[in-house]
């Protein structure tokens, strides 16, 4: 856990919430953050099999404006943005010149000249100056709006129904991917049919000053589907059980998205984009290891930086692992040899010295909710 | 935080409780509040011997690992093999069916050295 000292951590809107629903508050990117309330497998549970809130307030988010807009995001990103409608939304991620990541987001599109990304709280300082180093070249306006905004998660299959009380637009036709501008309660949001859960879901963004009681209003309506909120461990064993990938962990600026099994979002057909050069290079000598889900084959826990072995000799490292809530076993994500990354590999994996048989599994661990 | 008279205590957070030249060794409240939930707990083998203050077994819960230290030494005579199952016994009755395992002990002097319960609570609100 980090040392940061309290007196330096940011706060959320809803950070009174927080302490008066008892959640355990901890050090998380530079922010004091509830990381469980009442335990994290009965949220994560609650989450699978109904509807669970998240302040997710410490992401980042920036927004770009300008007539060059399109053009910036195209060079800036590895997925092409291009094709993208108003108001659809992009997983992506972009790449320094070698191919590390910088980060992975989602780029939200309001118009061809005006867009809005959402990052990842530890990366967000980092992001900012990125973007502004690349756009420094283009017709754009960048401004960071994080301290401004405010972020709540609403996922599971419960989330529609329940949301949809306090909405003023149809969520029935608001598809995966895409956003709204709404007014939910009282307050005007962008609401976005995204998540990171693996569950049907929401995330809404708003202005940060006004929006401490939509969470108590969120809470309130959401009682008679046993709402509850839901802290930072039960949100990482959710995307684990997802298989997605956590910057810091699976992706670094150390990692190439390609081996993270990222390709799918890298056009390397596209038009020139920052890192192209070096992931074609990766893409035409061969990847060096690929990022896989492993699961062990016997009751445990799996966690970061564990060592792989196949026949007793190292060939990977585990980059996430926890133990899975639905499944009632350990699962993680490692990086391997290509050699040893077929699914259905018999592996061990080293803890405490001891080497515990697993399987190199695909993920998702768990089958998605997520309305497409 | 309940802490029960009839136990010692060590400042890792197990407790011990003895009957009769044989200990039955858990983990305590404060120290299951602390984990969180628990899903695996590693236990010394039936007719292994421990020794005071070194490990003996791990706790894993979602978030964390932490590592069981003996209270006192002693042969293993039973482990709470419930918890192979139903680790979280731990977490609902850690004085109770979350037990971890007995030993026969070897020397019951070393009990004196383990902190009573007015001293194990003072110890946990230094720490709460």
């Amino acid at each position: 856990m980090s040392q940061e000292s309290s007196t330096e951590l940011k706060t959320t809107p809803f950070y009174n919430i927080h302490k008066e629903l008892g959640a355990k508050l901890v050090p998380f990117a530079g922010w004091d953050m509830p990381i469980q309330y009442k335990g994290v497998i009965q949220e994560h549970l609650c989450v699978r099999n109904g509807v669970g809130i998240f302040d997710v307030s410490h992401m980042g988010e920036m927004d770009i404006r300008g007539k060059e807009s399109k053009k910036l995001l195209q060079k800036l990103v590895t997925n092409d943005i291009e094709k993208m409608l108003d108001h659809s939304i992009l997983y992506t991620v972009m790449c320094y010149e070698d191919g590390g990541v910088v980060d992975d987001l989602l780029v939200h599109r309001f118009s061809e000249d005006h867009y809005f990304l959402c990052v990842n709280a530890a990366n967000s300082d980092k992001d900012f100056q990125w973007v502004r180093k690349i756009a420094a070249a283009y017709d754009v306006t960048v401004s960071d709006t994080s301290a401004e905004t405010a972020q709540l998660a609403i996922q599971g299959k419960d989330s529609e129904q329940l949301l949809q009380r306090l909405c003023d637009v149809s969520l029935n036709d608001l598809r995966y991917y895409h956003f709204k501008k709404a007014k939910i309660h009282k307050n005007d949001c962008i609401i976005s049919r995204t998540g990171y859960t693996g569950e049907d879901g929401f995330e809404l963004y708003t202005d940060s000053s006004l929006a401490e009681p939509l969470f108590l209003k969120i809470l309130e309506e959401g009682k008679s589907f046993n709402i509850q909120p839901i802290g930072l461990a039960a949100r990482d064993t959710l995307r684990l059980e997802m298989g997605y990938a956590l910057y810091g962990n699976d992706i670094t600026a150390k990692t190439s998205p390609l081996e993270a099994g990222l390709g799918w979002v890298v056009k390397l057909q596209k038009e020139d984009f920052v890192g192209k050069e070096s992931l074609n290079k990766q893409k035409e000598a061969g990847l060096k290891r690929k990022l896989v889900g492993i699961k062990l084959l016997q009751r445990g826990v799996l966690r970061p930086h564990y060592p792989v072995f196949a026949e007793g000799q190292p060939v990977g490292e585990l980059t996430s692992g926890t133990f899975s809530p639905s499944l009632n076993m350990g699962i993680g994500l490692c990086y391997v040899s290509p050699e040893h990354s077929q699914v259905g590999t018999r592996l061990a994996v080293g803890i405490r010295n001891q080497q515990v048989p697993a399987e190199i599994v695909k993920p998702p661990f768990v089958p998605p909710g997520v309305k497409h | 935080m309940e802490v029960p008279k009839d136990l010692r205590y060590t400042i890792e957070h197990e407790w011990i409780r003895v009957n009769d030249g044989k200990a039955v060794i858990g983990i305590t409240q404060f120290a299951q509040d602390q984990l969180g939930d628990v899903v695996f707990v590693e236990m010394p083998a039936l007719d292994s011997q421990i020794t005071i203050e070194n490990t003996m077994g791990v706790v894993e819960s979602v978030k964390t690992v932490s590592d069981l230290y003996a209270p006192a030494s002693g042969k293993v005579v039973a482990v709470n093999t419930d918890l192979e199952t139903q680790p979280e016994l731990v977490n609902s009755e850690p004085y109770g069916k979350g037990w971890i395992i007995e030993v026969e002990l070897s020397d019951p002097k070393e009990l004196e050295s383990l902190l009573t319960p007015e001293q194990y609570s003072k110890q946990c609100e230094q720490e709460q």
